[in-house]
């Protein structure tokens, strides 16, 4: 179903196959804005909003897995990153009168830039070390948010954060604003789409699959991991963007360590290396929760097991399983 | 052709439209079950259940029993916000919760653009000063409390310097932050400023700084446990300076937890259990015998919320959303009109209330009610 | 100075916690080259489940202990290394490591759904009184973690370097294909690794929670910081991690002292990023040659 990026345990994936499970997931990509866009039509607020939740989180993890999942580098801060995006544009439209596509873009580029300070180093001198120093980054980002109560109201947080227009269309309503999320979304993710097809993308993912030999095939390494991390951090920086404006207020809790991982497990969840794979993870780390009402706070035992579950059974994730369902019945072999 | 099967399911659980039975009331209760703030928002949700419970017991509201709903925030604003949002869609007769100061940030504007009222546990000076009309408080404010802590430093105590300890997020840092001036203006100097973690386990290191700034008090405003640890670290630095603290310090979990450290601990409750009225220590026997723990003020918080909406149901005879807000403002509630909210409370127009307090002292591992102090504004 | 003592002799006190803690980072590195980001949670959840045991069984302590001890050991020694680490360190070390994330989360809701939300005592079997070094207090409880801590750590040199079954485990830890040739149970090597580090979680736990309190959030904190001292003193040494414990105690005592009380946990931090830039491998730690 979607554009898989060859697995360490699926060696037999022939690349010549990829664009024709490309151009699949590009469709479903159209398909899902399509639908989305008009899913919400007599849903009430409260089920229009945590379907834009769900978009904001997949572009999250959108990033985090062209990180993870393409380049193979882990990252403990894309919730450090997404709160980064998220003050900036908050500071930026409520302080100084700042647009929100300004403020948009200027939070990308900041987590960007943040991105190759901050992956210099660590890159520098070994892939793992990426994880420590993220993960000091994370909570140091975490520390200023909260203490530095004259730039981001400290523990109080940011209210009132106005939603965007869109050539003088106010886009304040529950559903507007979803709208205009799914066209956000989409783009972004056509952008990956793209990115990931082009030489640049195919570069990413034969250095997860052999470092050693992508360096000896001409591909300059550290640039390559180092400009996948920065990629995949400005993701979080526009998902920050988005997310301020959707819940209105902001305050450092969604941005702590802790979600850091959580959003490291969606990734896994809906699988790493998949186009698709961080829609079907932030589902399942986003909307279960509604499904599992019954379960009450029993459900980040769920969610968790099952990221367990599928580790042990498919660390491909939820993609994975789907592909090797379809690929049963349809009659083709794992092979293909 | 999965993402379809996928977006049909998020429909179905995104449209979930509850059947409203005629003879009953939906309450949504929206609190922290997990994350940091799971303690307080147990406390809270038992102390609904408790209530509910009592009232369905007893024939419900003007004859409709309460169906109550409750939904975890994991102290999380977003999903605060998601949680107010999904209440009101589904047609919840008032919001009860959540506790903690930054999620109530978040979500009482969605109550407030619906007309609905939301009342809330939380404590932090700023959340009635933004004209919401839909919020209202089951607590003092920490603008109400903290002048009665200087009061108590100044005249009681009669420290010239005193340390403060706070927890450095939204409850803590809103208290510090009430209190500082307050000592100023009672001509008391803040002799060290110590922040703290939330979650914090090692309070060595800041029971030293304080035992040096020798101060002639320390002010301790920690959530339980941290209390608990600082209390003992406290102990084991030998600091035997007076420790004054606001109705965590001396609550009963902080008690149980430091043990012989707790002794001597005094300060100002707004709510206790202990406090030297029958309805609260009625509340206390109810609450551990079906609870099995001793509740802390936000058990009797989450109580009197639900009487609070049960009053004003009853005050405007009918079920009228918009109603149950207008009845509360400005209004006043005595036990004996409606024996659940336990002791006489006035509403103010911006949401908060004024009733009375008490002072209070640790005296061999209990907590003994040593005055009672009038209402603000008797 | 006798105040720059106090701070020094409570962040020792401090640091060796965190040293017991960091030693199961090093252990699973060294077996399985994954970071265990459950171990704040296996220092956590021991004294949980004794309490469990005492509540649910009204088992007098010391049976409590025994049973709450023995079902950890058995459930996240040999059970975690069954059920998680074997079927998916086939799959590479980065699916392990997160799924200890995820574990991390089944243990610590686990202990909040199954047990209590809230803190509880944690019956202590030292007692809680103080005694004055060089003008400082320090508790026995604080002392007999420091004994603990060097004592452990000790064994465990002498264990790895001294013992026939010791120089097989290291032996399984460095090359496991050579000692398989070599004829070495590997499988039981590793295994034995495990369950050492699950018995050190309990230790460490025991000592630990008489002064933390015993609750399902402790392993967040306790995590973070046998993280930071393991990654400063070294990931591949058992006594990089004493090292790394003492310095990071120290270090957050005397920023809570003489830096700032809001940005406190910032400075170790600044520490761990100053050793991966000058140090990578650890203050303690060997120069890793490189696995094919």
């Amino acid at each position: 179903m979607t554009a898989p990026a060859t697995h360490e345990s699926l060696p037999q994936r022939s690349r010549l196959s990829l664009p024709a499970f490309v151009d699949g997931s590009l469709l479903t990509l159209m398909a899902g804005a399509v639908i989305l866009w008009f899913a919400p039509v007599g849903m009430g607020r409260y089920g229009t909003y945590v379907l834009s939740l769900w978009l904001v989180m997949s572009v999250a993890v959108m990033g985090l897995n062209l990180t993870l999942g393409y380049a193979g580098l882990k990252s403990l801060a894309q919730a450090a990153f997404m709160g980064l995006g998220a003050y900036t544009t908050a500071i930026l439209t409520t302080k100084y009168g700042v647009s929100w596509y300004a403020a948009f873009a200027l939070s990308g580029l900041l987590t960007f830039a943040v991105g190759l300070v901050l992956g210099f180093p660590a890159l520098r001198v070994k892939a793992h070390y990426l994880a420590f120093v993220t993960l000091a980054f994370s909570t140091l980002i975490w520390l200023i948010m909260r203490n530095e109560q004259w730039l981001t109201g400290g523990v109080f947080g940011i209210a009132n954060i106005n939603r965007p227009e869109f050539f003088g269309i106010k886009l304040f309503g529950a559903l507007e604003f979803h709208r205009f999320v799914v066209v956000v979304t989409f783009i972004l993710a056509v952008v990956l789409w793209w990115m990931i097809r082009s030489p640049w993308g195919r570069a990413f993912t034969a250095l997860r699959e052999n470092p050693i030999r992508a360096a000896s095939l001409g591909v300059d390494t550290r640039t390559y991991t180092l400009l996948a991390f920065a990629i995949g951090s400005a993701y979080a920086g526009f998902a920050g963007a988005l997310y301020a404006p959707l819940v209105e207020f902001i305050d450092p809790s969604p941005f702590s360590l802790s979600q850091s991982f959580f959003l490291l497990l969606m990734v896994v969840a809906g699988g790493s290396g998949y186009l698709l794979g961080p829609f079907i993870g932030a589902l399942l780390g986003v909307v279960l929760p509604e499904w599992l009402r019954f379960a009450g706070s029993l459900y980040l035992i769920i969610f968790a097991t099952i990221v367990m579950l599928l580790l042990i059974a498919c660390p491909q994730g939820v993609s994975g399983l789907l592909e090797r369902g379809w690929a049963k019945v349809s009659g083709k072999t794992g092979a293909r | 052709m999965k993402r379809h099967w996928i977006i049909a399911a998020v429909l179905t659980a995104g449209l979930g439209l509850p059947a409203l039975a005629q003879d009953k009331v939906k309450l949504v209760d929206v609190i922290e079950l997990s994350g940091p703030g799971a303690t307080s928002g147990t406390n809270w949700k038992s102390g609904v259940d408790l209530a509910v419970a009592e009232i369905n017991a007893k024939g419900g509201i003007l004859g409709k029993q309460i169906e109550i709903v409750h939904y975890d925030t994991q102290s999380n604003p977003g999903n605060t916000r998601a949680a107010v949002q999904r209440a009101i869609d589904e047609g919840t007769y008032a919001v009860l919760g959540p506790v903690f100061s930054g999620p109530i940030g978040a979500s009482m504007q969605i109550a407030q653009r619906a007309e609905i009222a939301q009342i809330v546990g939380g404590e932090a000076a700023g959340l009635t000063k933004q004209g919401n009309q839909y919020l209202f408080r089951t607590s003092l404010s920490q603008t109400a409390a903290m002048p009665k802590i200087a009061n108590y430093l100044k005249n009681t105590v009669k420290a010239g310097s005193v340390a403060v300890v706070w927890v450095n997020n939204d409850f803590g840092k809103g208290g510090r932050d009430a209190i500082i001036p307050e000592l100023e203006k009672a001509g008391i100097k803040v002799a060290v400023d110590v922040a703290t973690e939330q979650g914090q386990a090692d309070f060595a290191a800041d029971a030293i700084k304080i035992k040096n700034a020798n101060a002639d008090a320390v002010f301790v405003y920690l959530n339980e446990e941290e209390s608990a640890r600082f209390l003992r670290a406290a102990k084991q630095q030998g600091i035997a300076k007076p420790m004054i603290g606001e109705t965590t310090l001396l609550g009963a979990k902080v008690i149980e937890l430091a043990g012989e450290a707790a002794n001597g601990v005094k300060g100002h409750v707004g709510l206790s259990i202990e406090a030297p009225i029958p309805a609260f220590q009625e509340f206390g026997k109810k609450f551990i015998a079906k609870f099995n723990y001793t509740p802390d003020h936000n058990g009797l918080k989450g109580y009197m919320a639900v009487y609070m909406v049960k009053w004003a149901t009853e005050k405007q005879k009918k079920f009228d959303k918009k109603g149950v807000a207008d009845t509360l403002r400005g209004a006043t509630i005595k036990p004996s009109e409606e024996p659940g909210i336990l002791m006489e409370t006035t509403i103010e127009q911006n949401g908060d209330l004024d009733r009375e307090s008490f002072l209070a002292e640790v005296i061999n591992g209990k907590q003994v009610i040593t005055s009672t102090l009038p209402k603000l504004k008797p | 100075m006798a105040e720059f003592i106090a701070y020094l002799i409570a962040g020792i006190a401090t640091g060796a916690i965190y040293a017991l803690a960091a030693i199961g980072f090093t252990l699973v590195w060294q077996t399985s080259q994954t970071i265990n980001f459950a171990q704040g949670e296996f220092v956590m959840l021991p004294a949980v489940l004794v309490l469990l045991a005492i509540k649910l069984f009204g088992a007098p302590i010391w049976l409590g202990a025994l049973i709450g001890i023995a079902a950890f050991i058995l459930i996240f020694g040999v059970g975690f290394k069954l059920t998680v680490v074997d079927p998916m360190i086939k799959h590479g070390v980065l699916p392990l490591a997160i799924a200890t994330m995820a574990l991390s989360i089944i243990m610590k809701e686990g202990a909040k759904d199954g047990f209590s939300a809230e803190a509880q005592n944690f019956p202590s079997f030292v007692p809680s009184q103080t005694i004055q070094v060089f003008g400082a207090s320090i508790s026995l409880q604080h002392l007999a973690i420091i004994a603990v801590a060097f004592a452990v750590i000790g064994a465990l040199q002498w264990f790895v370097g001294g013992t026939r079954l010791g120089r097989q485990m290291q032996a399984t830890a460095q090359n496991p294909t050579v000692a398989r040739i070599l004829g070495i149970p590997v499988e039981r090597m590793v295994l034995l690794t495990f369950v050492i580090n699950a018995a050190l979680a309990v230790v460490a736990s025991v000592l630990i929670s008489p002064i933390y309190l015993a609750k399902f959030s402790n392993g967040e904190v306790i995590g973070l910081f046998a993280f930071i001292a393991a990654i400063v003193g070294g990931f591949n040494q058992v006594r990089g991690a004493l090292v790394g414990g003492l310095i990071v105690g120290i270090v957050d005592s005397m920023a809570a002292a003489y830096i700032s009380t809001q940005y406190r946990l910032a400075v170790p931090l600044v520490l761990l990023v100053v050793v991966i830039l000058l140090k990578p491998e650890g203050l303690m730690g060997r120069k890793e040659e490189r696995r094919v």
